[in-house]
């Protein structure tokens, strides 16, 4: 269990969440390595934001429990489980429209987030400079001045990565990245992001199965709360219980 | 759209909008302070002391509704807290033994406790602040921790401000009930407070005190404390998932902000000699909130000049119409709402300067698509190209 544990960076346990008696995950078990970039899958429904909800502490748990290197993460509210390192990109781009490109990413890489911190400490210069090397990456150098509110779609997507990046966390939950993107932007981020898989841990959720293919190279179906299947995108797609998924699907939108 | 790259022309730019920002405090500081003193009459004199008290608690609200966007119904427990504390020294500078008139009136020999330390100046310097502050933070923990928002916690605010109404209102005994404390004939500092001396100096302090509450509102609210102010605003659930515990900011924003109202509690007080329990009443309140939205929410500068332009549009109109001036009030709220929802000073900002030039036929309109004339990407390859020449 212990020896368990260390490798694995996430380990969940028979989780059960019901929101008055819908069971929206039921009895899931799911681990993730260190390092590991993780793809889930699945039918509208299937719980996968949910899932991501458990983690971050947005839901808790009806039964089961969440261990995030080795800590069980039950007793923790949002902010405390972001500090531990887990960082969440949103299904449609959550970015401060309000505020300029540079201030967005500033604010999240502000490695002290207590009040009177926030409020009396100087930004120091390596703060700046992680700030500067970010928007190299996400390539917004030049609208680094401009509101939030005026980037494309795709570039408030590479920014809400962007500061997920800033957040500097172990483990990266990213909610469908590509949705509403370009091909050309959807291979930028697919880039992106097996860049970061190199120093971190990455869960994806994507439909897009092109995306997938491009990045996975493990893939979790998850399918009425619970975890089908688990293997690469070849076995994924050969397994007779995914086909009857994704077909009962189909045949139900006829 | 501005748009800088270059980070050392962005550095020289704020450095020179600082110093045309400072000059302008200034500038206005020194004819409120010097110039107002001399051409006004004691009368018209206090009436501006007055309403520069009231922009100091539109400072406050602005702080947290235009920044932070929590909207207080509820600011009036503030201003009366600090309106009482000063109304408390001022009653209490009698010979020792006595205690203030109105306690005789309902057989009241033994002055309350709370009212001893607040024969002493310092106390009731620091009381003016404090309590406000530790109201509103108590208040704002209760309420914040909670994760209650919008309009819950404006209900709140306003629920809070009618148990204070009605305890204040009600205890004859401890503060006078609903003839409130009068500071008029009494005296401070050996002045009598009503004298136009000491009117003089109060409108001095009111100066001082509006421009120390408006640096420590743009310290606030410029940097990274500011712009997580305005991330609290726009996305709080962001915030959390981003490490960040909103809760302790929302409670020091808002505590600050009832100080702030504290401090223009006390000044008004002096100035119009009277503190009842009617600075309680929702309707002023609401009114502060008013002063806001009609200046312009998250602009500061923008607070004071709504404060002022509506008081003095109100006084103004009530000493010409005195029977339907509510409804000029009525109807200016209604306009901003409406046509200005950005305030006056936002409209200012965001079209009423072009408006204004088109009209005078300064610039011409802009005609060409402005992505490119203004896009980033454009201008940094044309700089690019320029340096490789």
């Amino acid at each position: 269990m212990t020896n368990n544990l260390k490798s694995n960076i996430l380990e969940i346990n028979n989780l059960t969440v019901s929101f008055d008696g819908f069971k929206a995950l039921n009895n899931l078990n799911f681990s993730i390595e260190q390092g590991e970039l993780r793809v889930i899958i699945g039918p509208n429904g299937a719980g996968k934001t949910t899932f991501l909800d458990i983690i971050t502490g947005k839901v808790k748990p009806t039964e089961g429990n969440v261990f995030f290197k080795g800590k069980n993460l039950r007793k923790f509210s949002e902010h405390q489980i972001a500090r531990l390192g887990i960082g969440r990109k949103f299904q449609t781009p959550r970015i401060y429209l309000n505020l300029t490109v540079r201030e967005n990413l500033d604010l999240t890489v502000n490695p002290q987030k207590n009040v009177f911190k926030t409020l009396f400490n100087p930004v120091r210069n390596n703060e700046k400079r992680t700030v500067a090397g970010l928007l190299e990456t996400i390539g917004l150098t030049a609208k680094a001045e401009l509101k939030a509110d005026l980037l494309s779609h795709g570039e408030k997507q590479r920014l809400e990565i962007g500061m997920l990046v800033a957040q500097s966390p172990d483990l990266l939950l990213v909610d469908e990245p590509v949705a509403g993107l370009t091909d050309e932007e959807t291979e930028n981020v697919g880039a992106l992001l097996l860049e970061l898989a190199q120093s971190h841990s990455i869960i994806v959720i994507e439909h897009d199965m092109e995306f997938v293919r491009q990045i996975a190279k493990k893939v979790t179906v998850l399918h009425q709360g619970s975890v089908l299947c688990e293997g690469s995108m070849d076995q994924i797609q050969n397994d007779p219980k995914v086909i009857e998924v994704y077909l009962g699907e189909e045949q139900q939108h006829d | 759209m501005e748009t800088i790259i270059n980070p050392q022309k962005n550095k020289q730019k704020n450095k020179r909008k600082l110093i045309i920002e400072g000059s302008i405090i200034l500038g206005l500081t020194l004819i409120l302070a010097l110039v107002m003193p001399l051409i006004l009459e004691p009368f018209r004199l206090k009436l501006l002391g007055r309403f520069l008290a009231l922009g100091i608690t539109a400072l406050g609200i602005d702080l947290i509704w235009g920044y932070t966007g929590l909207l207080s119904l509820g600011h009036g427990i503030f201003f009366a807290l600090g309106g009482y504390a000063i109304a408390m020294h001022i009653k209490l500078q009698i010979p020792d033994g006595q205690i203030p008139e109105f306690f005789t009136l309902y057989g009241v020999t033994k002055l309350p406790f709370f009212w001893q330390p607040f024969a002493s100046f310092p106390f009731t310097f620091l009381a003016i602040f404090i309590i406000p502050a530790i109201t509103a933070g108590i208040l704002g923990y209760l309420v914040f921790r909670n994760r209650i928002k919008g309009v819950y916690f404006s209900i709140l605010t306003q629920a809070a401000l009618l148990v204070f109404f009605n305890f204040f209102n009600g205890q004859q005994k401890l503060i006078n009930g609903t003839n409130g404390l009068k500071t008029d004939t009494d005296t401070i500092f050996n002045l009598v407070a009503g004298s136009n001396q000491a009117q003089i100096i109060f409108y001095e302090l009111t100066i001082l005190g509006i421009i120390v509450s408006y640096l420590l509102c743009r310290w606030l609210t410029s940097g990274r404390f500011g712009r997580l102010l305005i991330a609290i605003r726009d996305d709080e659930m962001r915030l959390r998932f981003s490490g960040y515990d909103p809760t302790p900011f929302k409670v020091l924003v808002f505590a600050i902000s009832g100080a702030i109202a504290g401090l223009a509690g006390s000044l008004y007080t002096v100035q119009s000699g009277l503190i009842t329990p009617e600075t309680m009443k929702v309707a002023f309140s609401i009114e502060m909130v008013i002063w806001v939205a009609v200046g312009g929410r998250a602009t500061l500068i923008g607070a004071i000049i709504g404060a002022l332009a509506v008081n003095f549009g109100s006084s103004l109109f009530s000493e010409k119409f005195p029977e339907i001036w509510l409804f000029f009030q009525g109807a200016l709220f209604l306009i901003v709402v409406t046509v200005l929802p950005d305030g006056l000073v936002g409209w200012v900002k965001n079209s009423g300067l072009n408006l204004i030039k088109n009209l005078l036929g300064i610039k011409p309109p802009v005609v060409t698509f402005p992505e490119l004339v203004e896009n980033p990407e454009i201008l940094q390859e044309k700089e690019e190209l320029i340096n490789d020449k």
